[in-house]
């Protein structure tokens, strides 16, 4: 190797690990060819690092409870009532969201890959993205929630719901109990990510 | 919230390879579908030897269906992305911890300069 040979007395920059140097070959062949832009990338890493995240699913979420007429609006055709909140899926995907009740409660996977509703919750987290979560949320879907510190009712149903390239589900939690008189930006704190992936459950306010 | 905030992408190289792919869908260099089609079919070739952990890995299978998908459709050709990456390899043990790092020319000979 290479590596082995190199002049001590000169500590050269440290490596990148193998698949960084790969990433980095198709940015430079690209770039060349003139098919990509660096700077469009650096937009795209800020933009999800720092402009979307469950922020805004949290708002969905919040006004959802705050507002009949936006959950009808959410039931009717989320595509398009999010589309024009700005949260629309680049990827040119469907969104369903899927409410908890009483009776059922809601949980999205990606069996398949990790298809995730971006706009309205970021990059998924990696357990999202594990083959023990993908496997098991379908077969097991209590012992996973458990996991997760969520104990449901005995009569409540669990729905999985499979995300696809298409469609992406957007779990819209139960308005926790207290939460009464709340305005949207306050409700919005109650909304964790993980209960709108329906591995949670939206906090009591305290 | 309960937990500590998570980083969002966990290496700079998961987050290049995340943009790379973003970018080129939205240039209309494929479609998306195709692309978690294909996604999907690496990631169960991996997990069958082991249980992928949704990081590195989940990373690793991300960027072998990129390299296959742009050798698909004519965009790159292995030969070229390895020596390549070779280049950059090479610019790596040769620059001196602090410097910038860049690609040379004697690192990468066969490269020609466009005016």
């Amino acid at each position: 190797m290479p590596h082995d040979h190199h002049d001590h007395d000169h500590p050269h920059t440290l490596l990148p690990p193998d698949p960084a140097l790969r990433v980095k070959a198709l940015e430079t062949i690209l770039t060349e060819k003139g098919l990509i832009h660096p700077a469009a990338l650096d937009a795209i890493i800020d933009t999800y690092e720092h402009k979307i995240g469950p922020r805004n699913g949290a708002r969905v979420v919040a006004r959802a409870w705050s507002d009949p007429e936006f959950l009808q609006a959410l039931r009717d055709n989320a595509t398009k009532i999010l589309d024009e909140m700005g949260y629309s899926g680049r990827q040119g995907e469907h969104m369903v969201v899927v409410e908890n009740t009483a009776q059922t409660h809601n949980m999205v996977v990606c069996t398949l890959c990790s298809c995730y509703p971006w706009p309205l919750l970021g990059i998924p987290p990696g357990w999202y993205k594990s083959d023990a979560y993908r496997a098991r949320a379908v077969r097991e879907p209590r012992a996973v929630l458990a996991d997760f510190g969520v104990a449901l009712p005995e009569g409540t149903a669990v729905r999985v719901w499979d995300s696809t390239a298409e469609i992406r589900y957007l779990v819209l939690p139960m308005r926790p109990e207290g939460s009464e008189g709340l305005g949207e930006e306050a409700l919005m704190e109650l909304v964790t990510r993980d209960s709108m992936i329906g591995t949670g459950l939206a906090q009591a306010p305290v | 919230m309960n937990s500590a905030p998570e980083p969002v992408f966990e290496a700079p190289w998961h987050a290049q390879l995340f943009a790379l792919t973003v970018h080129l869908n939205e240039a209309g260099h494929f479609h998306w579908p195709d692309w978690a089609e294909r996604f999907s079919a690496t990631l169960a070739r991996h997990g069958t030897s082991k249980d992928l952990n949704g990081g590195d890995d989940y990373f690793t299978a991300w960027l072998e269906t990129l390299e296959e998908l742009l050798t698909h459709i004519a965009l790159t050709e292995p030969a070229a992305v390895e020596q390549m990456r070779a280049a950059w390899e090479q610019a790596y043990l040769t620059t001196e911890h602090g410097k910038p790092v860049m690609l040379g020319s004697a690192a990468a000979p066969e490269r020609t300069v466009k005016p």
